[in-house]
């Protein structure tokens, strides 16, 4: 087989690694069985394998890495949804994909199925450096300057069964992107990597230490401008050094690194790296020029022609047909390549379930990702799938093969692209369910002309402070409570992710369900009646303070 | 207490065991413990004369150890044994070995079967990233083996 499009390319020892894992995955389960090992002790090892026992049954998260799938790896997740599952998977705001309805005993023969595939769940749990994500548009968007994937497989592998680091004091998560438009939440993650080129030829790399969401949300502070790339693994190393050895044990919800970088400071933290470096043996940890190179040959690039007159065809077709030109505007992203453009499928039809696709629409995506992209899938952090890089002049029938599936909704980046957490449908920790009240927002901002005409607004859902469904980085977030066994949301306006991350602020007292969905219907009523010409609802909100918005959200209650 | 050896170095018992207070006013010692809260780069000044450190796991998810015995090797250089005791897992001998650790104390339930960690030591044939054991690359990119 030809390498794919996009991802890296395993081999015999990549494929013998993962059986290896495999097999001694099945041997802990077994020892789990027959006594030997206590659930205390089997909990982390199965959470490193991407297994939780959820409410109801247990769930398996598959890793996606940097949110890059082929299309033969898609067909496997529809045929292991259908056969195991319910018939459909969920993908996570981490660019994976997670099984929710998973009996344990059947664990060994799914993980050897997506071996098949060079596929596995390694990583996805547990206090270790978790699955890396990257921008969705690597690769393909006109705005980047360094394709991040070469580097985010590096950290793929480089983390793999660190010997160093997989018993760390909680979970991590790095980022990547090569982009000056974050599209990566890189300051909302415990380590963001932002690539730009170097002088040599090379990649430099901004390096973003300790930010995250969770119970104590904290925009990730830069730790270092301009790392070079043969110091990146070093550095890198040297950051987890000081985190593994002083990051706190005595409390999960003061152990991840934001805490340890609040408590000591940015500088001291950068001193305590500095001086890591200083003592380590650099040339052992040195990334060669060889090894990027080696690891770049094995991914396939795109050979992308297109015909003179792509452009306009897609010109013509978008004036003859206004539905189209209106998921042309809300779901595609300029390409590098005149001829080409990124298209984004929107998981997040109005009254749906954000995130989740049946084993038929997992198929049919295959079959379009071949048709139209090169076999290539990506699944971004926002729970939407694109496909990178499609000819223009075959949009159109790109867009009609979606439309047969129910996949063509036309709200990327609006207020119908919400993201939620699985909420207390399925999850243990939650107090709310995420899901019902997406659905019903959904619902109410369903005519995407009128979404066309809100315009860039992200709601952000999550059931509890664990902040999964990322609330506080949403420009409307809601925050699921509990009072007195009655599921309340708290709202939060503000939040943003991309360049200029900001956390949002809570806009008042927590609301039952139906009365959240008024209030935000209201607070995008005052947005509409107050916005100046081409103000979002963040500008707007950020000229005119949150009390205009405050008044009108309670204004009825 | 049954040991297990990681790696080549024979593992050496001795009788008098101090903690890293300790040291100072035992000129006799030759082994120190070390709990996962202590700064190895104490033992700095008894280097010379210690022949073995024991890193102490209080708990398997308390991964200081993994760092501490990569500090002995790689910062401070020391030459003698390292031993991991306490709450370990068969499923880290290989992590255990390749931050440096020489020796495992077995535990005394059904995770300290020998058997067990032999073919843990044993499980993959290849790792992702350098350690500090002698490696060479099986290419391309990151890949390496122990060289033997």
């Amino acid at each position: 087989m030809s390498a794919p499009v996009g991802h890296y390319q395993y081999d015999r020892i990549d494929r013998d690694f993962l059986q290896a894992r495999i097999a001694e995955f099945e041997r802990q389960v077994n020892r789990r069985l027959d006594g030997t090992l206590s659930e205390d002790e089997f909990k982390p090892l199965r959470l490193m394998n991407g297994l939780y026992l959820q409410l109801h049954a247990y769930m398996l998260r598959v890793a996606i890495p940097y949110g890059i799938l082929d299309s033969r790896q898609l067909r496997k997740l529809g045929e292991i949804a259908r056969r195991y599952d319910r018939d459909y998977g969920h993908f996570t705001t981490r660019q994976n994909i997670q099984f929710n309805w998973i009996r344990l005993e059947d664990t060994p023969a799914i993980l050897r199925e997506l071996a098949e595939v060079d596929m596995h769940a390694i990583q996805t749990s547990g206090n270790c450096i978790r699955n890396v994500t990257a921008d969705e548009y690597a690769g393909a968007a006109a705005d980047e300057l360094v394709d991040p994937r070469v580097h985010a497989e590096i950290l793929r592998q480089w983390s793999t069964l660190h010997p160093e680091f997989t018993f760390l004091p909680r979970k991590f998560k790095i980022a990547i992107s090569g982009s000056p438009n974050d599209r990566v939440a890189a300051r909302f993650h415990d380590i963001g990597i932002l690539a730009r080129p170097g002088e040599d030829g090379a990649p430099v790399f901004r390096i973003f230490v300790g930010g995250g969401l969770g119970r104590t949300p904290v925009i990730g502070q830069e730790l270092f401008d301009s790392v070079r790339e043969e110091h990146l693994l070093a550095t890198l190393e040297a950051i987890l050094r000081v985190y593994n050895a002083h990051g706190r044990r005595d409390n999960i919800y003061k152990a991840r690194i934001k805490i340890l970088v609040q408590a000591i400071g940015v500088e001291a933290y950068r001193e305590a790296v500095e001086a890591e470096l200083s003592q380590m043996d650099l040339e052992r940890y040195r990334l060669t020029p060889e090894a990027v190179a080696a690891i770049r040959s094995r991914f396939a690039v795109p050979q992308l022609e297109a015909p003179a007159d792509a452009d306009a065809v897609l010109a013509q077709q978008r004036r003859d047909d206004p539905l189209f030109d209106r998921w042309v505007r809300s779901n595609t992203h300029v390409h590098r390549d005149p001829g080409h453009i990124i298209a984004t499928i929107s998981l997040k039809p109005a009254g749906g379930i954000p995130g989740d696709a049946t084993s038929a629409q997992i198929a049919r995506l295959a079959d379009l990702a071949d048709a139209y992209s090169f076999g290539e899938i990506r699944i971004t952090h926002l729970q939407n799938v694109v496909l990178g890089h499609v000819r223009k002049d075959r949009l159109r029938d790109l867009w009609l093969g979606l439309a047969e599936v129910g996949l063509a909704e036309a709200n990327i980046g609006l207020i119908g692209d919400i993201v939620a957490c699985p909420g207390l449908d399925y999850c243990a920790l939650a107090n709310a369910r995420s899901i019902p009240i997406a659905q019903k927002l959904g619902a109410r901002f369903a005519d995407t002309a009128l979404q066309a005409e809100i315009g860039a607004l992200r709601i952000n859902i999550s059931g509890c402070i664990n902040a999964c469904g990322h609330h506080h980085a949403g420009h409307i977030g809601l925050l699921g409570v509990d009072k007195r066994g009655e599921e309340f949301f708290q709202l939060t306006v503000g939040g943003r992710a991309e360049n200029g991350a900001a956390i949002g602020t809570i806009l008042g007292a927590a609301l039952p369900e139906d009365e959240t969905v008024d209030a935000i219907a209201r607070l995008v009523d005052c947005y509409l009646g107050r916005r100046e010409s081409g103000e979002t609802f963040l500008d707007t909100l950020t000229r005119l303070g949150h009390e205009p918005f405050r008044e009108a959200a309670y204004e009825a209650v | 207490m049954k040991l297990f050896e990681l790696g080549e170095r024979t593992a050496q018992v001795h009788d008098v065991l101090v903690t890293v207070a300790e040291l100072a006013e035992r000129d006799d010692a030759r082994a120190v413990l070390l709990e996962s809260a202590d700064d190895p780069t104490l033992l700095k000044p008894y280097l010379n004369r210690l022949e073995l450190v024991v890193l102490r796991f209080p708990i398997f998810r308390d991964g200081r150890g993994f760092t501490q015995a990569r500090e002995l090797q790689e910062y401070l250089r020391f030459s003698g044994e390292i031993r991991a005791e306490g709450h370990i897992l068969p499923d880290q001998a290989a992590f255990l070995r390749r931050c440096g650790v020489d020796s495992v104390v077995l535990p005394k339930d059904g995770n300290g079967d020998p058997a067990l960690w032999e073919k843990q030591l044993r499980q993959f044939p290849v790792a992702y990233q350098r350690s500090v054991l002698p490696e060479r690359s099986v290419g391309p990119g990151l890949r390496v083996e122990e060289a033997s």
